[in-house]
């Protein structure tokens, strides 16, 4: 029983500490979203709200951009989900290296699963088994997280001035080069980001946000089918 | 404190719409176990996608993003990625004053 214990706490530290860049990262983006959505006219209560309920960073920063009065409902749902509908892949990739763990406990930790913890528990299931304690744990730490500071940039966002000065904006840009790069183990898999690179940014310059997305995924989807090769699974 | 009754139904309809992604990945993934091509399509997807939502910010928005986005990606062969983060802010902050930003 101690083991157990001694094993879940050993398994709950693992994930809060492969957790940790993310979370110092992840708490200068949720200030400025509490921030920015301050000065759109969102009370903290709806902020933090927001956070809880939507967990998703860049969906809730495009959000906030095209927040206007009266509020766009159906288009920001609709950005919301193109954003957003990376977790449909995302999550199936990842669902069966969850699939020994409690069903009822996956529908909510999946609720919490967002760029950074499930890049992690990609990278832990391609070494170990997931266990309860680092998954769950590590989702739950993360989404107070971002709770927490999404309502802290409702107080502090006015204080702080202009984020850009700090460089807060490209903490978000940094992480994500950081976490692409623990992928990048080929030049096969170099060919998939360059593609998507490519895809993603002429996307963007000709029909704009949030299409970008979805143009870099199938671009990068369709470099790995073109250049998949026999060996490379044998 | 106070909520928005429109402002409520906005962060709803996100939540459904974000939730129903995370969900139906949950659903769908367990019956597959993809091989040969599939597989590797699938197995792009992190990559690729990761690689999207920041392409246009370091290849559509000035040069002191572009290079900053150079420097980062030099010290994401090199450094853990709380380092990573590190350049990555330091270096925008650099080249924006310099760009006079």
């Amino acid at each position: 029983m101690s083991e157990i214990a001694a094993d879940s706490w050993s398994e709950f530290r693992d994930g809060l500490v492969e957790l940790s860049p993310a979370m110092i990262a992840a708490a200068p983006i949720a200030l400025l979203y509490g921030a920015i959505a301050t000065s759109k006219g969102l009370s903290p209560l709806e902020v933090a709200l927001s956070s809880a309920l939507v967990f998703a960073g860049g969906a809730q920063l495009a959000a906030i951009e095209l927040w206007t009065n009266p509020v766009p409902v159906a288009a920001l749902v609709l950005s919301t989900f193109l954003i957003n509908a990376r977790y449909i892949l995302m999550s199936a990739s990842l669902a069966p290296k969850v699939a020994h763990l409690p069903f009822a406990a996956n529908l909510v930790g999946f609720h919490v699963l967002a760029d950074e913890n499930w890049a992690l528990a990609e990278r832990r299931a391609a070494r170990r088994r997931i266990t309860a304690a680092y998954f769950f744990g590590m989702g739950a730490v993360f989404w107070l997280n971002w709770v927490l500071w999404s309502w802290a940039g409702t107080v502090l966002g006015p204080l702080l001035g202009d984020p850009k000065r700090f460089g807060a904006d490209f903490a978000f840009t940094a992480i994500f080069i950081g976490l692409v790069a623990g992928f990048v183990t080929t030049r096969h898999h170099g060919i998939v980001v360059i593609a998507s690179a490519l895809a993603a940014t002429a996307a963007y310059v000709a029909v704009g946000s949030p299409w970008h997305v979805l143009a870099g995924a199938f671009a990068g989807m369709a470099a790995a089918v073109i250049f998949w090769r026999e060996e490379k699974t044998a | 404190m106070s909520i928005d009754p429109v402002t409520l139904a906005a962060i709803l309809g996100m939540a459904l719409a974000t939730y129903a992604c995370r969900f139906g990945g949950l659903m769908i993934g367990g019956r597959l176990a993809p091989t040969g091509r599939t597989k590797a399509a699938v197995d792009a997807i992190p990559p690729a996608v990761l690689t999207a939502v920041i392409a246009p910010t370091l290849l559509a928005t000035g040069w002191p993003e572009t290079l900053a986005g150079a420097l980062t990606i030099l010290a994401a062969t090199r450094l853990p990625l709380i380092g990573v983060i590190g350049v990555g802010v330091a270096s925008i902050v650099a080249l924006r004053f310099l760009a006079g930003g």
